[in-house]
């Protein structure tokens, strides 16, 4: 008995650190597969067209209220923290510089993971659970060429897109706290930030986004596509939950993650 | 058939909508093709460049007329050698001086060039003979220091 009380925990460890292995390994396939449909011609347009329309028009919206929001507020801390060293002037630069480096990407990854990557887990996890993908491959319909590949090119045009609008809002949210509501002159507030932000910073924002995106609908389609595999698997309705609950946490996790690393990198 | 030019609108607008802001970003924050091609570029040898970055401003008259584009020390003489780019249209005396400055206190550092009166233009690729470097607050205060001791 002593012996199990040492062992169990040692047992378990192993038997976690054993799945979550097998899990990466079977992510890492499914990407694999998924990106071969690059080759598959020709692409389903209309289905391509369906998810662009899914993860980015409607999006918009979202990200737009979003992107004033963040603007406005990076912009109100910034000038309470500049105005007591007298560089107000700088307002444009620390604005410009945080959105487009960290805060654009980032945020709209986060808000992307929640308003379409859970979908799409749920969505392809129901299918799952139904039966349905099984159903796909007994008539030879290739699901990652109909269902999969159409989601990741979707997320991969998308997401970039999303970003550079959530800055440019962003940036005009900063603009009115700024220059409408404290009086920062306009010239200064556009003429800083157009000097410091460079094409470097602008590089490395667009390459977080196309890593985000990638990272985010891989995850979210795998977990769900592959949620018969998992180890003490429940099916139906608490199953998809679950399976949803942890492509979300999961992906905003390896995105905070990849962020840090590609920051690290670029700079 | 309304439900299918409905989706190519919707795709259609948020395509444009984004491409309009990423070029938005492109051409207004990054600076793509402005001192591209028809910049020129001229050195200035410092005794130290201390602080100063590469893409710092050049300045005459506190405007900003091009960026420094490289800095490097020349090993005969161990001093900094720095490339500017500048404005074709901005034309410098070979007495012109450049020297090292801090925008404000803790601000960044940037390369001003104050004019000459000489009546020979420099051209593309000279160097500035006249040079002021940048000035240490730390060697300042030490110097301040040392001097009124030495009164007493």
């Amino acid at each position: 008995m002593r012996m199990m009380g040492v062992r169990l925990p040692l047992i378990s460890l192993g038997q976690t650190s054993l799945a979550a292995l097998e899990e990466l390994g079977r992510m890492g396939i499914f990407f694999a597969v998924a990106m071969r449909q690059i080759f598959a011609r020709p692409w389903e347009l209309r289905l391509i067209l369906q998810q662009i329309r899914f993860v980015g028009a409607r999006s918009v919206v979202v990200i737009a209220v979003a992107g004033a929001f963040v603007g406005m507020v990076v912009a109100l801390q910034f000038y309470d923290t500049l105005v007591r060293f007298g560089s107000v002037s700088m307002l444009g630069s620390a604005v410009g510089l945080s959105l487009v480096r960290e805060l654009g990407p980032v945020l709209t990854a986060l808000i992307i993971i929640g308003r379409a990557g859970s979908a799409t887990c749920a969505e392809i996890g129901i299918m799952r659970t139904d039966n349905q993908i099984d159903a796909l491959e007994c008539m030879a319909v290739d699901p990652y060429r109909y269902l999969l590949f159409p989601r990741f090119i979707a997320f991969l045009v998308a997401v970039p897109l999303l970003t550079a609008i959530f800055n440019v809002i962003g940036i005009f949210g900063g603009w009115f706290v700024g220059v409408a509501i404290f009086k920062v002159s306009q010239g200064a507030y556009f003429q800083s930030m157009a000097d410091t932000v460079l094409v470097s910073d602008l590089s490395m924002g667009v390459t977080k986004s196309i890593v985000f995106s990638v990272l985010i609908v891989w995850i979210c389609t795998g977990k769900g596509f592959l949620m018969h595999l998992n180890q003490g698997m429940v099916f139906g309705a608490e199953g998809v939950s679950r399976v949803t609950t942890d492509a979300v946490v999961v992906a905003s996790i390896s995105i905070l993650f990849a962020d840090y690393i590609i920051s690290a990198l670029m700079l | 058939m309304t439900n299918k030019s409905s989706l190519e609108m919707s795709v259609g607008l948020f395509l444009v909508l984004g491409l309009l802001s990423l070029s938005y970003l492109a051409v207004k924050l990054g600076d793509i093709g402005v001192f591209a091609d028809d910049a020129y570029t001229l050195s200035a040898r410092f005794v130290s460049s201390s602080g100063l970055t590469e893409g710092a401003f050049v300045e005459v008259g506190g405007v900003r007329v091009g960026t420094v584009q490289n800095i490097r020390v020349d090993f005969d003489s161990y001093e900094s050698v720095v490339d500017m780019s500048l404005d074709p249209n901005i034309k410098l005396q070979d007495d012109a001086i450049a020297s090292i400055r801090t925008s404000g206190i803790i601000g960044d550092k940037f390369v001003k060039i104050a004019p000459g009166g000489s009546d020979i233009y420099l051209e593309p690729g000279d160097e500035i003979l006249e040079t002021e470097s940048s000035i240490s607050i730390e060697e300042l205060i030490s110097k301040y220091i040392f001097e009124s001791g030495d009164k007493e």
